[in-house]
């Protein structure tokens, strides 16, 4: 029951979504493509880390960041939207659902679309960079991120009282985490302090992980297990948020 | 007749201030029935309590003998909403709006078609199914949201404010409509600060006051209660002083004692005439 709940919030989504799937994946491409041209081929031209191109480098940092903003915008912006603009979250509230089940369903809707914009972006990857290796760690280390954020903007969207709210969470939150979660440069090149205070943000553990996974290194465990730690406290949060809202 | 909402001693304070005070109040079966009040008299919370949006700070509440703090899942199938302000998904069509709410509450496949179907044309909107909430106007919005509120036969109806921001056309035709669920046998729990509407629709009404209910009983008893014949005055300060009399010959004996350059109107009292002596202010819109 919880699944089904859970994937009946999710539909009234992809019914939206598959209305404008085509508008929805050429903005969400544009930020990525823009990374990757200015860092990748850019700036990054020539740079070589440790054996791997810059490019090669950079295309999964690009991959966790794509999963981190969309899935946070997927599941965030859109429940604030339902929230405070719509005002249908509400009749959520009031359905005969566990709240438990409307949370998932809400965060589902982040994760569908972070996939589906990580999933185009890395198509487009993969022809720039061929050697990227995509397996099941890699997809699981996907997942798992675009779950995370989905879940923190599944929060952000229950605490915000305005969509200013949710936009000064965008600028003093995800803004910093995209260009120091690990994403763009590698942490072995900062200051030991500024290191592990870069171990605090979710997206350095994704992009960590993803960047192993993509390029066949040693899989960094601890980082999945801290993603799956970030997880646990944004669904924690969003359920003891959710439950001062209603009996 | 058994009650379908039992509420005793339900109050709710926010900072300090107690916006629903000590209210207690049944409503039986099959009912319709009319909370007033003016904006901030604590109607919307009361409906948020009972519908499971908010949480009392002190109190019971039984809909259809559930408790709503012991098992708000139980209670959430037996009641649907018409909510004050428009609260459809815009990204969706009308006829999605109400698949979605059918899949909320469970309902199987077909059923869903069928009833989707079926309240569409019950609300005349079977030609816009497939229309986006933003491409039809207010008055199809309203009757998408009553066709939503009713996907799953429930109970008990909440119309918050149902009639609000309609033109006079189409108020009446929500009228009609909240008539035929009544008549249907669905139990309606009706707010509205229309005053007009509450006479026109409900069987006995309540008005809720400082978060107190003030007074209870059919529309007709109140009147008579206060007089059926008003007279309205204007006095020195351009003020207009309202004056009840049992009958037009009481009222008549009044007007023929005053002076002759004194204005007067003198008409049926109504139901708005027992709010303003209750409460000592007019029922104001948004």
């Amino acid at each position: 029951m919880i699944a089904q709940d859970a994937y009946n919030i999710l539909w009234a989504d992809l019914a939206a979504l598959k209305r404008r799937w085509l508008r929805y994946l050429t903005t969400t491409l544009i930020s990525p493509l823009l990374y990757l041209v200015a860092f990748g081929w850019g700036l990054g031209r020539g740079i070589n880390l440790n054996g791997t191109s810059y490019l090669e480098f950079v295309v999964p940092g690009i991959i966790a960041l794509t999963a981190m903003t969309t899935s946070f915008n997927g599941a965030g912006t859109r429940l604030n939207v339902d929230r405070l603009y719509f005002r249908s979250f509400d009749e959520c509230l009031m359905a005969p659902i566990k709240l438990h089940s409307l949370l998932l369903g809400k965060a589902l809707i982040g994760v569908v679309r972070g996939i589906f914009s990580s999933v185009a972006f890395l198509a487009l990857a993969t022809l720039i960079a061929p050697s990227i290796h995509i397996g099941p760690m890699f997809l699981a280390g996907l997942l798992l991120t675009c779950l995370t954020f989905s879940f923190l903007g599944v929060l952000a969207a229950l605490l915000a009282k305005s969509h200013e709210d949710m936009g000064t969470f965008g600028s003093i939150i995800l803004l910093p985490m995209t260009f120091l979660g690990g994403t763009f440069f590698s942490l072995s090149q900062v200051p030991t302090g500024l290191k592990y205070a870069l171990y605090l943000l979710p997206l350095t553990h994704a992009s960590t992980w993803l960047r192993a996974a993509a390029l066949n290194q040693l899989l960094p465990w601890p980082s999945f297990l801290v993603l799956l730690i970030f997880l646990a406290a944004f669904v924690g949060g969003s359920m003891i948020a959710v439950r001062k809202m209603s009996i | 007749m058994s009650k379908i909402i039992e509420i005793s001693g339900l109050s709710k304070e926010y900072s300090g201030r107690k916006v629903v005070d000590g209210l207690d109040l049944e409503v039986e079966r099959g009912e319709l029935f009319g909370f007033l009040g003016p904006n901030g008299a604590g109607k919307t919370t009361t409906i948020r309590i009972l519908t499971t949006l908010t949480k009392p700070s002190s109190g019971q509440v039984l809909i259809n003998s559930t408790d709503v703090a012991k098992d708000p899942e139980r209670v959430k199938s037996d009641f649907g909403i018409v909510q004050q302000h428009l609260s459809l998904n815009r990204d969706l069509t009308i006829a999605e709006n109400l698949e979605l709410h059918a899949r909320l509450h469970h309902l199987s496949p077909r059923d869903r078609r069928e009833r989707i179907s079926e309240l569409l044309d019950y609300v005349e909107l079977s030609d816009y199914a497939d229309y986006l909430v933003d491409d039809v106007s207010g008055g199809m919005k309203r009757r998408a949201m009553i066709a939503r509120a009713l996907i799953h036969r429930p109970k008990l109806l909440f119309l918050d404010e149902p009639t609000v921001g309609l033109d006079a056309q189409t108020r009446r035709r929500v009228w009609d409509l909240i008539r035929k669920m009544s008549s249907d046998g669905a139990t309606v729990f009706l707010t509205t600060h229309y005053i007009e509407e509450a006479e026109a629709l409900c069987r006995r009404v309540g008005i809720i006051h400082h978060g107190k209910l003030i007074v209870l009983g059919e529309p007709l008893d109140l009147r008579r209660k206060l007089g059926m014949i008003a007279v309205e005055m204007q006095t020195n300060g351009n003020a207009t002083k309202y004056i009840y009399f049992p009958g037009r010959a009481e009222a008549s004996e009044f007007i023929r004692g005053l002076p002759g350059t004194q204005r007067v109107v003198m008409r049926e009292s109504n139901l708005e005439d027992v709010f303003i002596e209750l409460t000592g202010q007019k029922v104001l819109g948004d």
